[in-house]
């Protein structure tokens, strides 16, 4: 009957399951940390609200706007440099918390974008332009400036690798 | 008629998702509160090359706004530990997701996650180990 069950419900929900569970085990053995994750859940629902809105207002005009032709042509399967250099500036241009992004890159890669491509995208996400500022309060104009360039070069690097690995494996 | 399927399919894909983002935010939420940052600077033991690597993987578990792991990397400094360290740290915190792998994996694929996270999480030290070589010929 367990598996029956198991094999009915899909693996997202199962997580979201598993996440329910472990917080209700948590609040019946430490009630206490249970109440501090509590607060801290909705701390980062309240944080979370703007970015759903982005990504939903980019996936609805993605499905609205979005030829699967053109989207092909710019980051599919034979983008050139000119797709890395768009998966690249995407990833700087994104804000908001990584997984608020797997659903649009998900649509992406069922459209034809490489491997390789979102991975730069992700990697190329620690480069945060807005905050830039204090950034170079803690570690110094310089060093910023550095350590961002190589993030933008490693995530060149990272797409390559994962493209490379992914195909051969 | 376009607006309306482009909406249900944006929607689906949504309740596809939601989920995922929910139980990734609740394993979130209980790690945070577990763990308070005042820990983290006692993980660092003052090897050369083995607290880039801690640097990283405390990186790699951690999740949240960046400027949170600016002002833990500028705290990092401030107790002695080294600037390759909180680098690796700093740049592994964004883009390595221990606690959003099950999420990535469910989304992008279990080979892609696993292939990305191990990835960055070496191009972290790498980055890290280049930006301050460059810094130091540059400090000359």
């Amino acid at each position: 009957m367990t598996k029956n069950f198991l094999e009915k419900i899909r693996g997202e929900n199962l997580f979201l399951l598993a996440a329910t569970g472990a917080c209700g085990v948590l609040a019946i053995f430490s009630p206490g940390l249970a109440k501090n994750a509590a607060t801290e859940f909705f701390s980062i629902c309240v944080k979370i609200i703007p970015s759903f809105i982005l990504v939903f207002a980019l996936m609805f005009a993605f499905n609205l706007f979005s030829d699967s032709e053109k989207i092909k042509k710019m980051i599919g399967r034979k983008a050139g440099a000119k797709g890395w250099l768009w998966a690249i500036a995407g990833g700087i241009a994104s804000s908001g918390p990584i997984y608020m992004w797997y659903p649009l890159l998900a649509d992406l890669k069922e459209k034809g974008t490489k491997d390789g491509l979102i991975a730069s995208f992700l990697y190329s996400r620690a480069v945060k332009l807005p905050l830039l500022p204090v950034m170079i309060f803690y570690f110094g104009a310089a060093l910023t400036i550095i350590i961002n360039f190589y993030i933008i070069v490693f995530s060149a690097i990272n797409g390559f690798l994962v493209e490379k690995i992914i195909k051969n494996k | 008629m376009q607006f309306k399927k482009a909406f249900i399919q944006t929607a689906n894909g949504f309740r596809q998702f939601f989920p995922v983002v929910l139980g990734t935010m609740l394993f979130l939420s209980v790690f945070i509160a577990a763990f308070p940052k005042e820990m983290y600077t006692s993980l660092f033991g003052g090897n050369k090359f083995l607290d880039p690597f801690i640097g990283a993987a405390l990186g790699s578990i951690l999740s949240g706004n960046p400027v949170t792991s600016y002002i833990l990397g500028g705290e990092l400094i401030s107790k002695g530990v080294s600037l390759l360290a909180v680098t690796a740290f700093i740049t592994a915190w964004v883009t390595v997701g221990i606690i959003q792998l099950p999420a990535e994996s469910l989304m992008l694929g279990k080979k892609f996650a696993i292939t990305r996270n191990i990835i960055s999480f070496l191009s972290s030290i790498a980055a890290a180990a280049m930006a301050l070589i460059t810094f130091s010929i540059i400090s000359v």
